[in-house]
């Protein structure tokens, strides 16, 4: 059903492609990070609430959109969309065709945040799963337990006067971490990326609580004390000095390892993570009761032969989605920077 | 600067010292490190902090268990198969830290036990049979929760590596107790049981008088950032040969003689020749100088003294192949009194007189003065820096005629003058993860030079880039690798390096015949190919001008 071809993930009976890396005809889109969408293809199918990202990201283009469990016909083929919990819109992609049925899970995670749509196991025979923290020492703490770390983290800095900026993706961790914040303060800020995204989301009709845009008029007196959420970009680039006295704290799963949060270089970090930890990946990978499971993204070699250990047909998939997800955060990122250097600085 | 107070530290039993460990890893300052440990110190129970200054400086308990057994324990507990145990090792680059990860959630609410309890039942447990140690450990593991586990892991394992230098707890303990920092230096230093050494015995002026073996801290040297002659007046400067050996002290007290390295390591035993000093330097000697490797009084490569260092016991042929003499540039205890506090001139004529004395004795005597050079300007001094690697010697000392003996790195009266490194171009063909700081991320690499239409491995190299070209390195590892053997990946050899070095040898562990003194990459060649590298050729050239 699903072919891995050297554009991307595509489907021959429905002529389309999932998150082609290269331009194509016709493109299914599972999220709206820029390792799964990316520029240059003819048409986009997505979920309702990724189109407003697409646009924002991709700009005019031929958008269709649908909701969750509504399916859409594509020269025979019946493609669904259903939640993945990764972030707001991600969207697994169910295919059937001659009562075979794959699912391309996008990335995904099993724990709910309250704003990504909680993640549907679909029943399929094929299963194509993401990997990004593929091993055992990824097991996440639950959510609300790194929520009062942030919390608590916010608090310590407010004794001792600090501003408090928080490194996260622009689109989905930017969103997710208001949650702990808020919890402390109002006074937040956020960098131009984070906020472009938050201001797209708002009018989109997401509930999220206001924040203000830092900007070169914004005054060092209100910045005291306040959260900034940035990129992770940002982190060392002189835009940091305005916010002085401050501490940095980082947001992602790469946290998890000692190592990697002191190689970082902040002073905090916290594993909260939009990807399925281990537990998480077999739960889903589980759920769907497929025999068959093509694993990609990640720790792909010892996902699959741990499936195959386990006495599933497993094979591992090279694509181009999310080498290392910092990398691809950093490249973009710093994309959307330098588009925002004048003012900025 | 005073309200440094974390309020999320606790001090209290194992948790504090967890807690303790997890903001000295996270902090980025040094500031924040002292305020974290100072704190600690003013606030933890006095047997946890004794514990504390130990482990810090080097001091943990003997290993009661090794990797494999840990390793397998957790296999045990968790149901993972080996290769995935191996394949998250490799990720974390931390055994301790592997296993913390793995367990799964505690179940046990056991009652809080202090640092110095667990430290304790490791001690006993030293003695203890294997299943007795497999209970301990593993009913420890499922009452602490993930950071704890982690520093109980460590107190097993060894080395915190988490940034606290000796002059960063020396400060914090300085600002808590109200004492001088190199009187504390001095306190911490040398052979003391933690187990059995009091906290206000360590710091009291009382209890100091009992160890005749302590060695005072030693005075270190920054690199000379600028022109010598931004020093002033040569005359006020004394210049001798900086050797490339193992900074180390002679002590002679109480008719005992004493050997430690600059690691503060106590290594009398694996210099025998130091031997007959015992009995022929005057008690109340403390002799600072370089120990390295030499016949007579001409210095041998590095290389030579490296084959014994590892060694717990020296064999005959070791002493024969590999004799160890003493490079002594400076006197810190005469006749049982502690001179730091005289000038450089005045400790280097006592010095000299006890080396003299010491070669009156007629005997073979493996102690030499380390010469001074005699120069009138800068420019001349230049000119004899330039002999350096054919004496040895990896360039030259500075150090102001009136200088007292200070502790620690201090700027402003010693400098080390080191000649530019040695350098080749070369390619990386191998990649693996790094460890701590850099795990999951591809930064040891191994380089290859050109010989013919082959390439030929000759060195490793961990440093010397940024943590953005890193991540561009890794980056090309995972997109380029040919072949995976365990965690080594081949890679294609495409990304060219410049290789500094301090010294070469020959050597038959490597492919190339060489072996490298201190390898590093300087900088990253992106504008060579890799066919424009150096040769096999090319090292071996160095290896005849440099490697004898």
């Amino acid at each position: 059903m699903i072919r891995f071809t050297d554009k991307g993930l595509y489907c021959p009976a429905g002529n389309f492609y999932i998150d082609p890396w290269q331009p194509v005809e016709r493109a299914v889109i599972t999220h709206a990070h820029s390792d799964h969408a990316r520029a240059g293809s003819a048409s986009y199918l997505c979920h309702h609430l990724t189109l407003p990202l697409l646009q924002l990201r991709l700009g005019n283009n031929h958008y269709q959109s649908v909701g969750w469990n509504e399916p859409v016909f594509i020269n025979g083929v019946r493609l669904s969309l259903h939640p993945a919990g990764h972030i707001i819109g991600s969207s697994q992609v169910r295919l059937e065709h001659n009562g075979e049925v794959w699912v391309f899970s996008g990335d995904y995670k099993t724990e709910h945040d309250g704003l990504s749509g909680a993640f549907e196991p679909v029943r399929c025979h094929t299963f194509i799963t993401e990997s990004t923290f593929g091993l055992p020492i990824y097991t996440w703490k639950p959510q609300q337990v790194i929520y009062d770390d942030i919390s608590n983290w916010i608090r310590n800095n407010q004794s001792h006067q600090k501003t408090s900026v928080l490194i996260a993706y622009s689109l989905g961790k930017a969103q997710r971490i208001l949650e702990a914040v808020s919890a402390v303060t109002g006074n937040i800020y956020a960098h131009g990326a984070v906020y472009n995204v938050h201001e797209t989301l708002q009018q989109a009709g997401i509930p999220l609580p206001d924040i203000r845009r830092v900007t070169p008029e914004t005054p060092r007196e209100q910045l005291k004390g306040s959260v900034v959420i940035a990129p992770p970009g940002a982190a060392e680039s002189p835009w940091m000095k305005k916010f002085t006295p401050y501490a940095v704290g980082v947001c992602s799963g790469w946290m998890q390892v000692r190592g990697h949060a002191r190689r970082s270089n902040v002073d905090a970090g916290f594993a909260l993570s939009d990807h399925a930890d281990w537990p998480g990946l077999l739960q889903a990978i589980n759920a769907t009761g497929a025999q068959k499971v093509f694993v990609t993204h990640g720790f792909q070699s010892a996902l699959s032969r741990y499936l195959n250990e386990q006495g599933l047909e497993a094979a591992e998939v090279k694509t181009e989605y999310g080498n290392d997800e910092e990398i691809t955060e950093l490249k973009e990122e710093n994309g959307i920077i330098s588009e925002q250097a004048p003012e900025t600085t | 600067m005073s309200s440094s107070t974390e309020i999320s530290l606790t001090t209290n039993g194992f948790t504090g010292f967890a807690s303790l460990v997890q903001v000295l890893g996270t902090s980025t300052g040094t500031n924040e490190k002292t305020d974290a440990l100072s704190y600690y110190f003013t606030h933890a129970a006095d047997e946890d902090k004794v514990w504390v200054i130990a482990i810090f400086s080097g001091r943990r308990p003997k290993r009661v268990v090794n990797s494999t057994l840990l390793q397998n324990w957790c296999a045990e507990i968790t149901g993972l198969p080996v290769w995935l145990f191996e394949e998250c090792y490799h990720t974390v680059g931390d055994l301790g830290e592997t296993i913390a990860l793995l367990l799964p959630e505690p179940d046990i609410q056991g009652q809080q036990k202090s640092l110095s309890w667990y430290i304790d039942a490791l001690i006993r447990l030293s003695k203890a049979e294997e299943p007795e140690k497999k209970q301990f450990i593993t009913d420890t593991w499922r009452h602490l929760n993930r950071e704890e586990r982690f520093v109980f892991n460590k107190l097993i394992t060894g080395g915190f590596r988490i940034g606290v230098s000796q002059k960063v707890m020396v400060n914090a303990l300085s600002k808590t107790v109200q004492m001088d920092a190199p009187v504390i230096a001095h306190r911490i230093s040398g052979n003391w049981d933690p187990g059995t050494t009091k906290f206000s015995e360590l710091l009291n002026n009382e209890g100091a008088a009992a160890d005749h073996s302590k060695p005072y801290p030693f005075y270190l040297a920054y690199a000379l950032d600028k022109e010598p002659a931004a020093l002033g007046d040569p005359q006020e400067w004394q210049a001798e040969w900086k050797w490339d050996g193992i900074r180390g002290q002679i002590i002679k007290r109480n008719r005992q003689l004493f050997v430690w390295s600059r690691g503060e390591e106590l290594m009398t035993d694996k210099f025998p020749e130091y031997q007959v000093l015992e009995n022929l330097l005057p008690d109340g000697t403390v002799l600072d100088g370089e120990i390295l490797p030499g016949r007579g009084d001409t210095p041998l490569p590095f290389s030579v003294l490296q084959t014994r260092i590892g060694r717990k016991n020296v064999s005959k042929k070791q002493l024969q192949e590999a004799p160890v003499v003493f490079y002594a540039y400076d006197l810190l205890e005469y006749d049982g009194v502690d001179i730091r506090d005289q000038p450089l001139e005045t400790r280097r004529k006592l010095l000299e007189q006890i080396v003299n004395d010491l070669s009156a004795s007629g005997r073979a005597i493996p102690v030499f003065i380390s010469p001074v050079i005699s120069f009138k300007t800068w420019e001349a001094l230049a000119a004899i820096r330039e002999r350096s690697r054919e004496l040895g010697a990896e360039g030259l000392m500075l150090k102001r005629i009136q200088s007292a003996y200070q502790v620690g790195r201090k700027i402003g009266d010693w400098w080390k003058w080191k000649m530019d490194a040695l350098t080749i171009d070369a390619v990386m063909v191998y990649a693996q993860k790094g460890h701590g700081r850099r795990s999951n991320l591809y930064t040891d690499y191994t380089f290859a030079v050109q010989d013919g239409d082959k390439l030929v491995t000759f060195t490793k190299a961990y440093s010397g880039l940024t943590d953005k070209e890193f991540a561009q390195v890794d980056a090309f590892v995972k997109r380029n690798s040919l072949e995976k053997f365990g965690p080594v990946r081949t890679v294609k050899p495409e990304l060219v390096f410049e290789i500094a070095f301090e010294g070469i040898a020959a050597s038959n562990r490597h492919k190339s015949g060489v072996a490298l003194r201190f390898p590093r990459i300087s900088r990253w060649r992106k504008d060579k190919t890799p066919g424009e590298i150096n040769t096999l050729a090319d090292l071996k050239q160095l290896l005849d001008v440099y490697g004898k």
